[in-house]
Protein backbone atom coordinates (compact mmCIF):
# COMPACT_ATOMS: atom_id res chain seq x y z
CA UNK A 1 0.00 0.00 0.00
CA UNK A 2 1.44 3.34 -1.02
CA UNK A 3 1.94 5.80 1.81
CA UNK A 4 -0.11 8.92 1.12
CA UNK A 5 -0.85 12.09 3.05
CA UNK A 6 -4.07 13.95 2.38
CA UNK A 7 -3.91 17.14 0.31
CA UNK A 8 -5.51 20.34 1.61
CA UNK A 9 -8.56 19.70 -0.58
CA UNK A 10 -8.79 16.09 0.67
CA UNK A 11 -8.68 17.26 4.30
CA UNK A 12 -11.53 19.66 3.49
CA UNK A 13 -13.46 16.97 1.62
CA UNK A 14 -13.26 14.58 4.58
CA UNK A 15 -14.91 17.13 6.88
CA UNK A 16 -17.41 18.15 4.20
CA UNK A 17 -18.61 14.51 4.12
CA UNK A 18 -19.81 15.00 7.70
CA UNK A 19 -22.10 17.94 6.81
CA UNK A 20 -25.78 17.07 7.15
CA UNK A 21 -28.64 18.12 4.89
CA UNK A 22 -29.99 21.54 5.83
CA UNK A 23 -27.04 22.60 7.98
CA UNK A 24 -26.03 26.26 8.23
CA UNK A 25 -22.22 26.18 8.03
CA UNK A 26 -19.50 28.82 8.48
CA UNK A 27 -16.13 28.17 6.85
CA UNK A 28 -12.97 29.88 8.07
CA UNK A 29 -9.98 31.10 6.07
CA UNK A 30 -7.57 28.52 4.65
CA UNK A 31 -8.36 24.82 4.27
CA UNK A 32 -11.95 25.27 5.60
CA UNK A 33 -13.08 27.42 2.64
CA UNK A 34 -12.16 24.48 0.37
CA UNK A 35 -15.07 22.52 1.95
CA UNK A 36 -17.48 24.39 -0.33
CA UNK A 37 -15.79 22.77 -3.37
CA UNK A 38 -16.99 19.33 -2.23
CA UNK A 39 -20.00 18.03 -4.16
CA UNK A 40 -22.71 17.45 -1.54
CA UNK A 41 -25.01 15.67 -4.01
CA UNK A 42 -28.62 15.87 -2.78
CA UNK A 43 -27.68 17.42 0.56
CA UNK A 44 -28.30 21.16 0.78
CA UNK A 45 -25.76 23.08 2.85
CA UNK A 46 -26.23 26.81 3.45
CA UNK A 47 -22.93 28.65 3.80
CA UNK A 48 -22.71 31.67 6.11
CA UNK A 49 -19.87 34.18 6.00
CA UNK A 50 -19.10 36.45 8.96
CA UNK A 51 -19.41 39.58 6.81
CA UNK A 52 -23.14 38.95 6.60
CA UNK A 53 -23.54 36.78 3.51
CA UNK A 54 -26.01 33.93 3.99
CA UNK A 55 -26.17 31.45 1.10
CA UNK A 56 -23.01 31.83 -0.95
CA UNK A 57 -21.89 29.34 -3.55
CA UNK A 58 -18.81 28.71 -5.62
CA UNK A 59 -15.84 31.04 -6.17
CA UNK A 60 -16.37 33.23 -9.27
CA UNK A 61 -14.14 32.68 -12.28
CA UNK A 62 -11.71 35.58 -12.69
CA UNK A 63 -13.18 38.36 -14.77
CA UNK A 64 -16.80 37.45 -13.92
CA UNK A 65 -16.61 38.39 -10.25
CA UNK A 66 -18.82 40.91 -8.48
CA UNK A 67 -16.40 43.20 -6.63
CA UNK A 68 -18.93 43.80 -3.86
CA UNK A 69 -19.39 40.18 -2.88
CA UNK A 70 -16.71 38.36 -0.89
CA UNK A 71 -16.58 35.51 1.61
CA UNK A 72 -14.65 35.57 4.92
CA UNK A 73 -11.41 34.94 3.04
CA UNK A 74 -11.96 37.88 0.71
CA UNK A 75 -12.62 35.58 -2.25
CA UNK A 76 -15.25 36.66 -4.80
CA UNK A 77 -18.17 34.26 -4.50
CA UNK A 78 -21.55 33.69 -6.13
CA UNK A 79 -24.89 33.61 -4.34
CA UNK A 80 -27.35 30.72 -4.41
CA UNK A 81 -31.07 31.32 -5.01
CA UNK A 82 -32.60 32.40 -1.69
CA UNK A 83 -29.45 34.11 -0.40
CA UNK A 84 -29.64 37.13 1.89
CA UNK A 85 -27.37 39.85 3.29
CA UNK A 86 -27.26 41.25 6.83
CA UNK A 87 -24.99 43.75 8.58
CA UNK A 88 -22.13 42.74 10.85
CA UNK A 89 -23.97 42.94 14.18
CA UNK A 90 -26.77 40.74 12.82
CA UNK A 91 -24.25 38.35 11.28
CA UNK A 92 -22.71 37.83 14.71
CA UNK A 93 -26.15 37.60 16.32
CA UNK A 94 -26.64 34.60 14.03
CA UNK A 95 -23.26 33.23 15.15
CA UNK A 96 -23.59 33.84 18.92
CA UNK A 97 -27.31 33.16 18.91
CA UNK A 98 -26.72 29.50 18.13
CA UNK A 99 -28.10 29.32 14.58
CA UNK A 100 -24.95 27.84 13.05
CA UNK A 101 -24.95 24.04 12.96
CA UNK A 102 -21.22 24.01 12.36
CA UNK A 103 -18.11 26.13 12.02
CA UNK A 104 -14.96 24.75 10.39
CA UNK A 105 -11.75 26.55 11.31
CA UNK A 106 -8.03 26.18 10.98
CA UNK A 107 -5.81 25.97 14.08
CA UNK A 108 -2.20 26.08 15.24
CA UNK A 109 -2.92 23.65 18.07
CA UNK A 110 -5.77 21.44 19.30
CA UNK A 111 -5.75 19.74 22.71
CA UNK A 112 -7.30 16.42 23.66
CA UNK A 113 -9.77 18.26 25.91
CA UNK A 114 -11.22 20.17 22.93
CA UNK A 115 -9.38 23.46 23.56
CA UNK A 116 -7.85 25.02 20.47
CA UNK A 117 -5.55 27.91 19.58
CA UNK A 118 -5.67 29.82 16.30
CA UNK A 119 -5.19 33.55 16.96
CA UNK A 120 -1.73 34.17 18.34
CA UNK A 121 1.63 32.65 17.47
CA UNK A 122 4.71 32.34 19.62
CA UNK A 123 6.70 35.50 20.15
CA UNK A 124 4.45 37.86 18.22
CA UNK A 125 2.83 40.89 19.76
CA UNK A 126 -0.92 41.06 19.24
CA UNK A 127 -2.92 38.58 17.23
CA UNK A 128 -5.60 38.01 14.65
CA UNK A 129 -8.88 36.88 16.16
CA UNK A 130 -11.34 37.90 13.48
CA UNK A 131 -14.57 36.03 14.15
CA UNK A 132 -12.93 32.91 15.60
CA UNK A 133 -13.82 33.41 19.29
CA UNK A 134 -17.46 34.23 18.51
CA UNK A 135 -17.75 31.28 16.13
CA UNK A 136 -16.14 28.93 18.65
CA UNK A 137 -18.63 29.73 21.43
CA UNK A 138 -21.67 30.25 19.22
CA UNK A 139 -21.77 27.38 16.74
CA UNK A 140 -23.34 24.07 17.74
CA UNK A 141 -20.22 22.20 16.54
CA UNK A 142 -16.59 23.13 15.89
CA UNK A 143 -14.54 21.10 13.40
CA UNK A 144 -10.85 21.78 12.77
CA UNK A 145 -8.99 21.31 9.48
CA UNK A 146 -5.20 21.50 9.72
CA UNK A 147 -1.85 19.93 8.94
CA UNK A 148 -0.92 17.26 11.49
CA UNK A 149 2.43 18.86 12.39
CA UNK A 150 4.13 22.24 12.09
CA UNK A 151 6.56 22.88 9.22
CA UNK A 152 9.32 21.81 11.61
CA UNK A 153 7.54 18.51 12.27
CA UNK A 154 6.31 19.39 15.77
CA UNK A 155 2.95 17.96 16.88
CA UNK A 156 -0.14 20.16 16.79
CA UNK A 157 -2.44 17.65 18.50
CA UNK A 158 -1.43 18.15 22.11
CA UNK A 159 -2.31 17.17 25.67
CA UNK A 160 -2.79 20.88 26.45
CA UNK A 161 -2.45 23.94 24.20
CA UNK A 162 0.76 25.91 24.69
CA UNK A 163 -0.43 28.98 22.74
CA UNK A 164 -3.19 31.28 24.06
CA UNK A 165 -6.48 29.50 23.36
CA UNK A 166 -9.39 30.65 21.22
CA UNK A 167 -12.01 28.75 23.24
CA UNK A 168 -12.22 26.00 25.83
CA UNK A 169 -13.41 22.47 25.15
CA UNK A 170 -15.41 23.12 21.98
CA UNK A 171 -13.68 21.06 19.27
CA UNK A 172 -15.56 17.90 18.21
CA UNK A 173 -13.74 16.63 15.13
CA UNK A 174 -10.32 17.20 13.55
CA UNK A 175 -9.15 16.26 10.07
CA UNK A 176 -5.45 16.41 9.25
CA UNK A 177 -3.27 15.11 6.44
CA UNK A 178 -2.77 11.95 8.55
CA UNK A 179 -6.20 11.11 9.90
CA UNK A 180 -9.60 11.89 11.33
CA UNK A 181 -9.82 12.39 15.10
CA UNK A 182 -12.78 12.78 17.43
CA UNK A 183 -12.60 14.53 20.80
CA UNK A 184 -14.20 12.17 23.33
CA UNK A 185 -14.45 12.16 27.12
CA UNK A 186 -11.69 9.53 27.22
CA UNK A 187 -9.38 11.47 24.89
CA UNK A 188 -8.61 11.71 21.19
CA UNK A 189 -10.11 8.86 19.19
CA UNK A 190 -8.42 8.16 15.86
CA UNK A 191 -11.28 7.01 13.62
CA UNK A 192 -9.48 7.06 10.28
CA UNK A 193 -5.88 6.99 9.10
CA UNK A 194 -4.14 8.20 5.93
CA UNK A 195 -3.40 5.42 3.39
CA UNK A 196 -0.33 3.29 4.08
CA UNK A 197 0.30 4.73 7.56
CA UNK A 198 0.52 2.71 10.76
CA UNK A 199 -1.18 4.01 13.94
CA UNK A 200 2.16 4.10 15.79
CA UNK A 201 3.58 6.40 13.10
CA UNK A 202 0.73 8.85 13.59
CA UNK A 203 1.11 8.55 17.38
CA UNK A 204 4.80 9.45 17.09
CA UNK A 205 3.77 12.75 15.44
CA UNK A 206 1.09 13.41 18.07
CA UNK A 207 1.68 14.58 21.64
CA UNK A 208 -1.77 13.57 22.91
CA UNK A 209 -2.36 9.88 23.55
CA UNK A 210 -4.40 8.50 20.69
CA UNK A 211 -7.16 5.97 21.28
CA UNK A 212 -7.27 3.80 18.17
CA UNK A 213 -10.81 3.01 17.03
CA UNK A 214 -11.67 -0.71 16.95
CA UNK A 215 -12.94 -0.19 13.43
CA UNK A 216 -10.08 2.12 12.31
CA UNK A 217 -10.58 2.86 8.62
CA UNK A 218 -8.14 3.85 5.96
CA UNK A 219 -9.10 7.21 4.44
CA UNK A 220 -10.17 7.40 0.81
CA UNK A 221 -8.02 9.80 -1.16
CA UNK B 1 -36.10 67.30 4.48
CA UNK B 2 -32.71 69.00 4.51
CA UNK B 3 -30.31 68.53 1.60
CA UNK B 4 -27.01 67.10 2.91
CA UNK B 5 -25.18 66.79 -0.40
CA UNK B 6 -21.70 68.34 -0.58
CA UNK B 7 -19.54 68.93 -3.63
CA UNK B 8 -16.19 67.51 -2.57
CA UNK B 9 -14.50 65.04 -0.22
CA UNK B 10 -12.02 67.68 0.94
CA UNK B 11 -14.92 69.89 2.05
CA UNK B 12 -16.65 67.23 4.18
CA UNK B 13 -13.51 66.24 6.14
CA UNK B 14 -12.07 69.76 6.48
CA UNK B 15 -13.24 70.28 10.09
CA UNK B 16 -12.05 66.93 11.52
CA UNK B 17 -9.66 67.87 14.35
CA UNK B 18 -6.52 66.12 15.57
CA UNK B 19 -7.31 63.49 18.20
CA UNK B 20 -10.65 62.44 16.68
CA UNK B 21 -12.03 58.92 16.93
CA UNK B 22 -13.18 57.67 13.53
CA UNK B 23 -15.08 54.52 12.58
CA UNK B 24 -13.99 52.97 9.30
CA UNK B 25 -16.05 50.07 7.87
CA UNK B 26 -15.12 47.61 5.15
CA UNK B 27 -14.40 43.89 5.05
CA UNK B 28 -11.74 42.52 2.68
CA UNK B 29 -12.41 45.45 0.35
CA UNK B 30 -16.15 45.96 -0.15
CA UNK B 31 -17.66 48.79 1.87
CA UNK B 32 -14.39 50.65 2.52
CA UNK B 33 -14.82 54.46 2.32
CA UNK B 34 -11.67 54.94 0.24
CA UNK B 35 -12.42 58.45 -1.03
CA UNK B 36 -13.01 59.84 2.47
CA UNK B 37 -9.82 58.17 3.74
CA UNK B 38 -7.87 59.74 0.85
CA UNK B 39 -9.36 63.15 1.68
CA UNK B 40 -8.43 62.82 5.36
CA UNK B 41 -4.90 61.87 4.33
CA UNK B 42 -4.70 65.14 2.33
CA UNK B 43 -6.31 67.09 5.20
CA UNK B 44 -3.57 66.05 7.63
CA UNK B 45 -5.46 65.32 10.89
CA UNK B 46 -3.28 63.34 13.29
CA UNK B 47 -3.36 61.55 16.67
CA UNK B 48 -6.43 59.71 15.39
CA UNK B 49 -8.09 56.67 16.96
CA UNK B 50 -9.54 54.34 14.36
CA UNK B 51 -12.23 51.75 15.02
CA UNK B 52 -12.16 49.24 12.20
CA UNK B 53 -12.30 45.47 11.77
CA UNK B 54 -8.85 45.50 10.19
CA UNK B 55 -6.02 48.04 10.62
CA UNK B 56 -5.65 48.27 6.84
CA UNK B 57 -3.13 47.30 4.25
CA UNK B 58 0.61 47.22 4.29
CA UNK B 59 3.22 47.28 1.56
CA UNK B 60 1.74 44.14 -0.06
CA UNK B 61 -1.48 45.95 -0.99
CA UNK B 62 -1.53 49.38 -2.64
CA UNK B 63 -5.24 50.06 -2.09
CA UNK B 64 -6.40 53.20 -0.30
CA UNK B 65 -7.56 52.21 3.16
CA UNK B 66 -6.85 52.82 6.86
CA UNK B 67 -3.34 51.43 6.35
CA UNK B 68 -2.40 54.56 4.38
CA UNK B 69 -3.31 56.80 7.34
CA UNK B 70 -1.37 54.50 9.66
CA UNK B 71 1.65 54.49 7.35
CA UNK B 72 1.61 58.31 7.31
CA UNK B 73 1.84 58.35 11.11
CA UNK B 74 -1.61 59.90 11.62
CA UNK B 75 -3.06 57.13 13.77
CA UNK B 76 -2.33 56.83 17.48
CA UNK B 77 -4.49 53.78 18.14
CA UNK B 78 -6.51 51.18 16.26
CA UNK B 79 -9.34 49.18 17.81
CA UNK B 80 -9.72 46.09 15.62
CA UNK B 81 -9.95 42.29 15.47
CA UNK B 82 -6.49 41.86 13.85
CA UNK B 83 -3.51 43.55 15.55
CA UNK B 84 -1.26 40.98 13.83
CA UNK B 85 -1.77 39.48 10.39
CA UNK B 86 -2.18 35.69 10.12
CA UNK B 87 1.13 35.47 8.28
CA UNK B 88 4.29 37.64 8.64
CA UNK B 89 4.46 37.98 4.83
CA UNK B 90 1.23 39.99 5.02
CA UNK B 91 2.36 42.30 7.82
CA UNK B 92 0.34 45.49 7.84
CA UNK B 93 1.67 49.03 8.19
CA UNK B 94 0.01 49.09 11.61
CA UNK B 95 1.73 45.92 12.79
CA UNK B 96 5.17 47.44 12.37
CA UNK B 97 4.30 50.59 14.33
CA UNK B 98 2.52 48.50 16.96
CA UNK B 99 5.52 46.24 17.43
CA UNK B 100 7.80 49.28 17.73
CA UNK B 101 5.47 50.86 20.30
CA UNK B 102 4.75 53.79 17.97
CA UNK B 103 1.02 53.00 17.79
CA UNK B 104 -1.38 51.49 20.27
CA UNK B 105 -3.76 48.63 19.54
CA UNK B 106 -6.85 47.19 21.19
CA UNK B 107 -7.63 43.67 20.06
CA UNK B 108 -11.34 42.81 20.10
CA UNK B 109 -13.08 39.67 18.81
CA UNK B 110 -15.00 40.64 15.69
CA UNK B 111 -18.49 39.93 17.02
CA UNK B 112 -17.72 41.81 20.22
CA UNK B 113 -16.43 44.70 18.10
CA UNK B 114 -19.67 44.76 16.09
CA UNK B 115 -21.82 44.52 19.21
CA UNK B 116 -19.87 47.26 21.04
CA UNK B 117 -20.50 49.54 18.05
CA UNK B 118 -24.16 48.53 17.94
CA UNK B 119 -24.46 49.13 21.68
CA UNK B 120 -23.09 52.66 21.27
CA UNK B 121 -25.64 53.28 18.52
CA UNK B 122 -28.46 51.84 20.61
CA UNK B 123 -27.73 53.64 23.88
CA UNK B 124 -26.81 50.44 25.72
CA UNK B 125 -24.50 50.95 28.69
CA UNK B 126 -22.75 47.56 28.54
CA UNK B 127 -23.55 43.95 27.70
CA UNK B 128 -22.51 40.42 28.65
CA UNK B 129 -21.14 38.12 25.95
CA UNK B 130 -19.88 34.52 26.10
CA UNK B 131 -17.22 35.32 23.50
CA UNK B 132 -13.69 35.17 24.90
CA UNK B 133 -14.54 33.44 28.19
CA UNK B 134 -11.53 31.39 29.33
CA UNK B 135 -9.14 33.24 27.01
CA UNK B 136 -6.74 36.19 27.32
CA UNK B 137 -9.57 38.41 26.09
CA UNK B 138 -11.44 37.87 29.36
CA UNK B 139 -8.58 38.89 31.62
CA UNK B 140 -9.50 41.78 33.94
CA UNK B 141 -13.12 41.79 32.79
CA UNK B 142 -16.17 41.34 34.97
CA UNK B 143 -17.52 37.77 34.77
CA UNK B 144 -21.04 36.65 35.45
CA UNK B 145 -22.81 33.31 35.26
CA UNK B 146 -26.39 33.40 34.01
CA UNK B 147 -28.49 30.28 33.49
CA UNK B 148 -25.35 28.20 33.98
CA UNK B 149 -23.38 29.94 31.22
CA UNK B 150 -20.43 32.25 31.80
CA UNK B 151 -20.26 35.71 30.25
CA UNK B 152 -17.93 38.73 30.32
CA UNK B 153 -18.91 42.39 30.43
CA UNK B 154 -18.13 44.57 27.41
CA UNK B 155 -18.66 48.31 26.93
CA UNK B 156 -19.87 50.35 23.94
CA UNK B 157 -17.52 51.99 21.44
CA UNK B 158 -18.39 55.58 20.62
CA UNK B 159 -16.87 57.70 17.86
CA UNK B 160 -16.74 61.31 16.75
CA UNK B 161 -17.02 60.43 13.06
CA UNK B 162 -18.01 57.52 10.85
CA UNK B 163 -16.86 57.30 7.24
CA UNK B 164 -19.44 55.35 5.24
CA UNK B 165 -19.47 53.82 1.77
CA UNK B 166 -22.94 53.33 0.30
CA UNK B 167 -24.39 52.23 -3.02
CA UNK B 168 -27.31 54.65 -3.11
CA UNK B 169 -28.39 57.74 -1.23
CA UNK B 170 -31.05 60.38 -1.60
CA UNK B 171 -30.40 64.05 -0.83
CA UNK B 172 -31.39 63.52 2.84
CA UNK B 173 -28.89 60.67 3.28
CA UNK B 174 -31.21 57.67 3.31
CA UNK B 175 -28.78 54.90 2.35
CA UNK B 176 -28.74 51.56 0.64
CA UNK B 177 -25.78 49.20 0.44
CA UNK B 178 -25.07 46.54 -2.14
CA UNK B 179 -24.18 42.91 -1.22
CA UNK B 180 -21.25 42.44 1.17
CA UNK B 181 -20.49 46.17 1.02
CA UNK B 182 -22.95 46.46 3.90
CA UNK B 183 -20.81 44.84 6.67
CA UNK B 184 -20.05 47.40 9.42
CA UNK B 185 -21.54 50.39 7.53
CA UNK B 186 -25.08 50.47 9.01
CA UNK B 187 -23.96 50.10 12.65
CA UNK B 188 -21.11 52.61 12.34
CA UNK B 189 -23.41 55.12 10.61
CA UNK B 190 -25.66 54.99 13.68
CA UNK B 191 -22.92 54.97 16.33
CA UNK B 192 -20.89 58.07 15.44
CA UNK B 193 -21.73 61.66 16.32
CA UNK B 194 -21.06 62.85 12.75
CA UNK B 195 -21.62 60.48 9.82
CA UNK B 196 -20.06 61.25 6.43
CA UNK B 197 -20.94 59.18 3.37
CA UNK B 198 -19.43 58.51 -0.05
CA UNK B 199 -22.01 57.25 -2.54
CA UNK B 200 -21.52 55.25 -5.72
CA UNK B 201 -24.72 55.91 -7.66
CA UNK B 202 -26.12 59.31 -8.69
CA UNK B 203 -27.80 60.87 -5.68
CA UNK B 204 -31.57 60.44 -5.79
CA UNK B 205 -34.21 63.11 -5.37
CA UNK B 206 -36.10 63.16 -2.12
CA UNK B 207 -39.14 60.89 -2.26
CA UNK B 208 -37.83 58.59 -4.99
CA UNK B 209 -36.33 55.98 -2.65
CA UNK B 210 -38.63 53.21 -1.46
CA UNK B 211 -38.75 53.60 2.37
CA UNK B 212 -38.82 49.81 2.73
CA UNK B 213 -35.48 49.57 0.89
CA UNK B 214 -33.60 52.03 3.14
CA UNK B 215 -30.83 50.29 5.13
CA UNK B 216 -29.63 53.37 7.06
CA UNK B 217 -32.17 56.13 7.72
CA UNK B 218 -31.13 59.65 6.71
CA UNK B 219 -31.59 60.94 10.27
CA UNK B 220 -28.28 59.14 11.09
CA UNK B 221 -26.40 60.83 8.24
CA UNK B 222 -24.86 64.30 8.19
CA UNK B 223 -22.90 64.73 4.95
CA UNK B 224 -23.11 63.00 1.57
CA UNK B 225 -20.74 63.16 -1.41
CA UNK B 226 -21.19 61.43 -4.77
CA UNK B 227 -18.06 59.57 -5.96
CA UNK B 228 -17.01 61.10 -9.30
CA UNK B 229 -15.93 58.90 -12.21
CA UNK B 230 -12.27 59.60 -11.42
CA UNK B 231 -12.81 58.79 -7.73
CA UNK B 232 -11.60 55.62 -6.02
CA UNK B 233 -13.58 52.49 -6.98
CA UNK B 234 -13.21 48.86 -5.96
CA UNK B 235 -10.64 46.93 -7.92
CA UNK B 236 -10.20 43.18 -8.09
CA UNK B 237 -7.77 41.59 -5.63
CA UNK B 238 -7.53 37.80 -5.85
CA UNK B 239 -6.88 35.58 -2.84
CA UNK B 240 -6.25 31.84 -2.85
Amino acid sequence: MQKTKLSRQQIANRLAQEFQDGWLVNLGIGIPTLCSNYDQGDREIIYHSENGVIGYGSIYPRGDEDLQLVNAGGQYVSLVPGASIVHHADSFAIIRGGMLDLTVMGAYEVAENGDFANWKTEGRKGGGIGGAMDLAVGAKRVFIAMQHTTRDGKPRLLKRCTLPITAKGVVKLIATDLGLFEVTEKGLLMREIAPGHRPEEVQSLTEANLIIADDLKEMEV
Amino acid sequence: MRNKVYGSFDEVVSDIPDGSTIMIPGFAGPGTPRNLIAALLRQGAKELTAISNHPGAGPFDHRMDLGRLVEAGRVRKVVCSFTASPHPSQATAFEKLYNDGAADGELVPQGTLAERIRAAAAGIGAFYTPTGVGTEMAEGKEHRVMNGKEYILEYPLHADYAFIRAYRSDTFGNLQYRLSQRNFNPIMAMAARTTIVEVEQDILDLGTMDPDQVHTPGICVDRVVHIPEDGIWEEAVYRD
